[in-house]
């Protein structure tokens, strides 16, 4: 049987430094004046910048967690990483070249390199589809099948997400949550993709299904060197899966490092809040010591840097002027004023 | 489990003994709670533990007295306030829910009529179960809503509901469950949605006013994490049945149960970072296929031919510590084991 090798040599050519995917100051907003509002007819919808001049590069099989709570945007960057929404500013590049230049064949295998997986299986599959042809259809409209050989590689792609191809002629209410979220990380796979992209893919689920998938990703990188981008607000998951990550408030990176350095030595207010909630259980009551204020609306951000009206340590210079974001060690960046009074 | 139970340090405000809630279904009778005992002392939190399917839930529902029909208690007590709720009438379960006993959901949009304003609806909670004038009403739901945190109470009254964020929301639930100063708090998952800082503010208030009150609660999660910090006593329920209770720092600390071992070895912080997780395997199995004897023994590690021989029925007990196993773990800290 062949199965087509999940590193495609003639798109990953380059050195070991090169990007995987890398993104340069991207933004996206929402809403704005239609073409009616353009003609001067109505009021238009308000525009919210759901993602702002974000940028980062991942490496071959680096895993790079996003965390971040309610409209931070680390939905919309997902989207965007996987090729599902184009970024109103910045480029997207794709081993080096911008994802908006690819045109034709080209541009259709980049897409499909990158897939997403999400939180709700239900949402993302025909209801209607057995489980072998939800897994089958992509690869075969793309023409990743050989001839006569659906049954083998749907068996393969069943097998790598941990699932049993007898269920292959289930639909998917006659699976499992867990098994419904192993079909989802199936059919990604059957495209043979180089990068996924999880979108919250195991927040749904029971800690002991959830430890089972997650250990079957760390499974798969091992086996297909996939590079991923893991987003979650669960910050133990995050510790656990990630190589590096990114913390998001409100569109905008505030922080990005190497997980043991964001763990051991987080330097944005932000971040240290969010790391006081750190799900761990160690036989210790530890007081629940919130941070003050309510997540900001990106209808209405505030001025400045955005966390400042949650934050201990505004001072007057954070009400006026948004933090760029710099580096405060080797491979670590950190957008706050603090870091300047040091 | 008929021993006196881990949380009645002090006199306990409601103790459960041995209940049973069915859900008749074409296929057979499932039973969603099968004898389940426990009880909540005064000022105490119980964290009731389960994955899907535990149960959890549909015990909550059943001290409520909202099991929806066909499903109905088979069998037990539920004594409250010197009553078995089990025998109580209609009538008599309404004028104590709300009042004597509430509960917070999950969705705070379970408790919220979307198109009454807050006050409508806190004074109209108050007045179904005191009559007092208007007035008393609408200053006794302003001063809850300060309560529980809202910022600025006097205009947020005439608010509707989709005017507060998810978070504020579930405080205004909050708000309505302490309007009667309530007994017994059960608590549904109530900031499973919400994110973290917010949770942790909600949690850090509830924590707050549990104290001041002295109120009892049930707290409803498969969050270990959150009940290890929460809670004073736990139970941890596996398909429908109670498998593990005592207290929530002893038993997190040392468990007896395999399964309360697996669920806390499941969570990512419990392993070193990219280490595998040590999983449970298999899935909780179905409510009308459960395993002979032990209902955790075709995924237990240590499970062998007595736990499936005869039904475990026995509970061992160490203090006010029980288990329901016939192989429990007994020595050394969490992480010491192998």
């Amino acid at each position: 049987m062949a199965i087509p090798e999940h590193r495609d040599a003639d798109i990953s050519s380059g050195s070991a430094e090169q990007f995987v995917i890398e993104l340069c100051g991207v933004s996206r907003s929402f809403g704005g004046p239609g073409a009616l509002e353009r003609l001067g007819l109505g009021r238009g919808s308000p525009v919210i910048h759901a993602v702002r001049d974000v940028s980062f590069g991942l490496r071959q099989g680096e895993v790079l967690g996003i965390v971040g709570e309610s409209g931070c945007g680390k939905s919309t960057l997902a989207r965007m990483v996987a090729g599902i929404l184009k970024p109103t500013a910045g480029e997207i590049r794709w081993h080096g070249k911008p994802l908006s230049s690819l045109r034709g064949r080209e541009g259709k295998a980049a897409r499909l390199k990158a897939q997403m997986v999400f939180q709700n299986p239900w949402s993302a599959m025909n209801p209607r589809l057995r489980a072998a042809e939800i897994v089958a259809e992509a690869p075969r409209i793309h023409g990743l099948i050989p001839r006569g050989e659906q049954d083998a590689y749907v068996a393969h792609h069943f097998l790598l997400a941990g699932l049993d191809p007898a269920l292959g002629d289930r639909y998917p209410h006659q699976l499992s949550g867990g098994q419904r979220q192993r079909l989802v990380i199936a059919r990604a796979l059957a495209v043979v993709p180089e990068m996924l992209v999880c979108d919250e893919a195991v927040a749904a689920l029971d800690v002991s299904i959830q430890a089972q998938i997650l250990n079957m990703l760390m499974d798969l990188r091992e086996k297909l060197d996939l590079t991923s981008m893991f987003i979650s607000h669960d910050l133990g998951v995050i510790e656990h899966l990630s190589d590096r990550v990114v913390v998001m408030y409100l569109g905008r990176v505030v922080e990005n490092a190497e997980v043991a350095e964001l763990f051991e030595r987080p330097n944005h207010p932000y971040t240290r809040a969010l790391l006081e909630e750190l799900p761990r259980i160690d036989g210790e009551r530890r007081p629940f010591a919130a941070i003050e204020g309510e997540l900001p609306s990106p209808l209405n951000p505030p001025p400045g840097c955005a966390f400042h009206p949650r934050c201990p340590f505004a001072m007057e210079r954070c009400r006026r002027e948004a933090p760029a974001l710099l580096p405060v060690a080797s491979g670590h960046l950190s957008a706050c004023h603090l870091n300047d009074m040091a | 489990m008929h021993t006196a139970p881990a949380a009645a340090r002090l006199v306990p405000v409601l103790t459960v003994e041995d209940l049973t809630t069915v859900f008749p279904t074409p296929r057979g009778l499932v039973k969603a709670v099968d004898g389940l005992s426990f009880s909540v002392g005064a000022g105490r939190v119980m964290g009731l533990v389960g994955e899907s399917g535990s149960g959890k839930s549909v015990t909550g529902y059943s001290i409520m007295g909202l099991v929806e029909p066909p499903g109905h208690i088979a069998g037990g007590r539920i004594l409250f306030a010197g009553r078995d709720l089990v025998r109580q009438s209609r009538t008599e379960m309404r004028s104590l829910r709300g009042r004597a006993i509430a509960m917070i959901f999950q969705d705070p949009a379970m408790t919220l009529n979307p198109v009454l304003r807050i006050s409508t609806q806190m004074v109209e909670a108050i007045r179904a179960h005191e009559k007092i004038p208007r007035a008393e009403a609408w200053k006794r739901s302003r001063d809850a809503l300060g309560l529980v945190g809202i910022p600025s109470p006097d205009e947020r009254m005439s608010a509707y509901p989709h005017e507060f964020s998810g978070g504020m929301r579930q405080r205004v639930a909050i708000a309505i469950a302490l309007l009667h100063r309530p007994s017994l708090i059960i608590a549904d998952e109530p900031t499973t949605a919400l994110d973290v800082t917010i949770q942790s503010q909600i949690l850090a208030r509830m924590q707050l006013l549990m104290k001041q009150y002295d109120m009892a609660m049930i707290w409803i999660s498969h969050d270990l994490s959150v009940v290890s910090r929460l809670c004073d006593d736990i139970a941890v329920m596996y398909a429908g049945r109670l498998v593990e209770t005592g207290l929530a720092d002893r038993v997190i600390a040392h468990p007896r149960h395999p399964y309360t071992r697996g669920l806390i070895d499941s969570l990512p912080s419990r392993a070193r970072r990219g280490e595998r997780l040590r999983q449970i395997e298999g899935m909780m199995p179905e409510p009308l296929d459960l395993p002979e004897g032990c209902v955790f023994s075709n995924r237990c590690p240590r499970a062998d031919a007595a736990c499936r021989a005869n039904p475990v029925m026995s509970v061992s007990t160490y203090g006010a510590w029980q288990w329901r196993c016939v192989h429990p773990l007994n020595e050394g800290p969490v992480h010491g084991h192998s």
